[in-house]
């Protein structure tokens, strides 16, 4: 009885875990570049998310989504919603970061925080406006399913998955193997050596902000096309894990951000499937943070760098 | 480097607690939001000007006018509004100038609180329509209850609301230990279950119509095979699902709100579960449609407001009402529309008894608490000793695809 559903909360647990994991990239990317956690970047994600769908809506509406290739359209709405979110990051630098670049650690925080309610506000009202109600259902382009046996698996959780992989592949070739990925190692190791060897840190720090900024996007449209439903608060409780996603694989490191991610993804959903069954109700799912940030609590206790903190030594 | 690290990991140590704790109180999704404040300013300016030597009078609304539970809040206020104003130049008459004056509470208690306090302090507000959660409902009524502002609720359907012994708390509405009990009974019954599974939004008010249909299911020999709770404001409701799946019950009892409902309903069905999906009023609204897509059809829920279009005069209203407001007829605007007037009659009486001139609150609520035998546009009302509605009835609906509204099966019985 219990085992039965194991496969099914594995896989639900891993498409979760897989978008706690690309948004946590955005985190620890900024971290390892400035030490500075971008409090924004859940609200990042949640403009993606209604940029994706809004793109979707208006398509649906003129009618050319009917005849679309939904892998076409995916694309479509993934490249709109990441370039938008990538400006919208690289902005939000140059305005709300850059000018407290030396001020002390927290005063940048602050800023961030004060940028994440604007854009909750400023989705909610724009929405608000055009459409008269502030939460929006996106249309859903992948709508069959795998049965394995086993497990279920949606197509659209599929999606999310090979998306997910995909990102952090083409990521992670681009930090270790191009000449911008190589600069921006060299930033996050000692910003004043790296732009004696003329390296442009400015230049460097936007670009961490546009990746960033764009694969939490993306995670946005992945996460409206999962799930079908996406307020203006979505980035709250999806930034603070990704978040914590990102201190549990050891904060600065791109490994890290990843494990951390699938790894809560995956606590999260045994804990929310077994924590009823196994207690007799006692403790029920609605535990089933408490259960999962204990662990975080008592890892970050024995291991306060991260899973992985110490095993690479290079950041970013 | 080492020390800037421990820094952070105890930072996000706390961080993570804090994340754990606020999840409990399930109040997240209500961050930001602005106060209705500033529009009815601008009403009464407008709507005023006639000769009023009697005073103001103003009547308050506190209901969610913005955020996700607003088209709810929105239908109160709007039937309340439409009371108000068909009886406006009545109180003209009498020489009174009569205002709406309709606060947003956010669906968020520390809100509703700062609105109470802000209407005692106010001395023309004489009574409040309100609110929309038993949650907002119960810790403003402490506020209601030292200025001795007489409250009349459409909506609240939490037991403890009247139970507390405050006087100035009303409702015409059923409560829960009305709701849950029929609900169940409704589902053993006309609907044949044998095993359910019970979840609920950790809100006094989901929480509390699951525990009422868990008892009754107990006494009536129904199997519970689990009783969880989820997090409002969440996406994912995969885990718990996949538990109802193992499960495989009859039946799905959600105690909570459409915007949760539709999505539990929706990725249930992902899942392929095939049983029936029931809740209570909180899954009432066009919106569930919106969200849970095809995954609506079938879905059940008891409601302590009835479908005020069922008889010839009430569609008549309807029409009326729609014309006049210009908006979407909800469920709980008839019940919005018939608080105002019981507050309303109960003001003209005071007025009345106190040789015409502006009575204090203490009369106006002595005056609303005898309220009896009074015909409604839809419910009789005829408040018992706690402020509870003894004519108060409970109703079953359902969703069907492709229709835009919920279709009215009969009264609970």
């Amino acid at each position: 009885m219990l085992l039965s559903i194991l496969p099914q909360v594995l896989v639900d647990g891993l498409t979760l875990g897989f978008m706690y994991a690309v948004v946590a990239l955005g985190y620890t990317m900024v971290y390892g570049i400035l030490e500075f956690i971008n409090f924004a970047h859940g609200e990042i994600f949640m403009v993606g998310a209604f940029v994706g769908t809004e793109v979707l809506l208006i398509a649906d509406a003129m009618g050319s989504l009917e005849g679309m290739n939904p892998y076409f359209a995916l694309i479509l709405i993934l490249v709109v919603a990441m370039a938008v979110t990538g400006a919208l990051g690289v902005g939000i630098e140059r305005v709300a970061y850059r000018p407290l670049r030396g001020a002390p650690r927290l005063i940048p925080l602050i800023s961030a925080i004060g940028v994440s309610f604007l854009l909750q506000d400023l989705v909610r009202f724009t929405e608000a406006v055009a459409r008269n109600e502030f939460y929006l259902n996106s249309p859903i382009l992948f709508n069959g399913s795998v049965n394995l046996g086993i497990a279920t698996i949606p197509q659209k959780a599929l999606i999310v998955i090979v998306i997910a992989i995909l990102m952090m592949m083409i990521l992670s070739f681009f930090v270790n193997k191009t000449k911008w990925g190589i600069a921006m190692r060299a930033v996050a190791q000692d910003q004043s050596t790296a732009s004696l060897m003329t390296i442009n840190v400015d230049r460097v720090i936007m670009l961490t902000f546009l990746i960033g900024s764009s694969l939490g996007g993306a995670t946005g449209v992945l996460f409206a096309q999962n799930y079908g439903t996406i307020d203006p608060y979505i980035g709250f409780i999806l930034g603070l894990k990704a978040f914590t996603a990102a201190v549990l694989g050891g904060i600065g490191n791109l490994r890290g951000a990843m494990v951390g991610g699938v790894l809560l993804g995956l606590l999260e959903s045994l804990a929310g499937a077994y924590m009823g069954p196994l207690t007799s109700g006692a403790f029920g799912a609605e535990y089933k943070d408490v259960f999962t940030f204990s662990i975080l609590i008592l890892v970050l206790l024995f291991k306060p760098e991260g899973l992985f903190g110490e095993a690479v030594k290079e950041k970013v | 480097m080492v020390k800037k690290k421990s820094y952070i990991a105890l930072l996000s140590a706390a961080l993570a607690a804090s994340v754990a704790l606020t999840g409990c109180a399930g109040g997240s999704q209500n961050a930001g939001g602005s106060n209705a404040g500033g529009g009815t300013s601008a009403e009464q300016g407008s709507a005023s000007g006639g000769a009023a030597n009697g005073g103001k009078i103003l009547i308050a609304t506190q209901t969610p006018l913005s955020g996700s539970q607003s088209s709810l809040g929105d239908a109160i206020k709007t039937g309340a509004e439409y009371a108000l104003s068909l009886r406006q130049e009545e109180f003209k008459k009498m020489g009174f100038d009569l205002q709406l004056f309709p606060q947003d509470d956010q669906a968020d208690p520390k809100i509703g609180v700062s609105n109470a306090e802000m209407l005692i302090s106010n001395p023309d507000v004489m009574g409040v329509v309100g609110h929309l959660n038993s949650g907002v409902a119960i810790p403003s009524s402490v506020k209601y209850e030292e200025g001795k502002l007489v409250m009349v609720s459409p909506a609240n359907t939490a037991v403890t609301l009247t139970e507390e012994g405050k006087k100035t708390v009303h409702r015409i509405c059923a409560r829960d230990d009305a709701q849950g009990p029929k609900a169940a009974i409704y589902a053993k019954n006309s609907l044949g279950v044998k095993t359910a599974f019970l979840i609920h939004d950790k809100t006094a008010y989901g929480q509390g119509l699951a525990d009422q249909v868990k008892a009754q299911f107990e006494k009536d020999g129904v199997t519970v095979h689990g009783y969880e709770g989820i997090t409002q404001g969440e996406k994912d409701y995969s885990a718990v699902l996949n538990q109802v799946i193992a499960k495989n019950p009859d039946i799905i009892f959600y105690g909570g709100l459409y915007p949760e409902g539709g999505i539990l309903i929706k990725q249930a069905r992902e899942k392929g579960y095939k049983g029936y999906f029931m809740g209570g009023d909180g899954l009432d609204s066009s919106d569930m449609i919106k969200i849970a897509g095809d995954a609506v059809d079938g879905v059940v829920f008891t409601s302590v407001a009835g479908d005020v279009e069922q008889t010839a005069e009430g569609k008549k209203w309807a029409e009326e009402y729609r014309k006049v407001t210009k908006k979407p007829l909800e469920t709980y605007s008839v019940y919005g529309y018939d608080s105002m007037n019981v507050i309303l009659n109960g003001l003209e009486e005071a007025i009345k008894a106190n040789g015409g001139k502006k009575p204090t609150r203490e009369q106006v609520l002595e005056a609303v608490h005898n309220t009896k035998d009074f015909q409604g546009q839809f419910t009789k009302v005829t408040f018992d000793e706690k402020g509870d509605n003894a004519s108060a009835d409970v109703f079953i609906y359902k969703y069907e695809k492709g229709k835009d509204r919920s279709t009215f099966v009969g009264k609970a019985e």
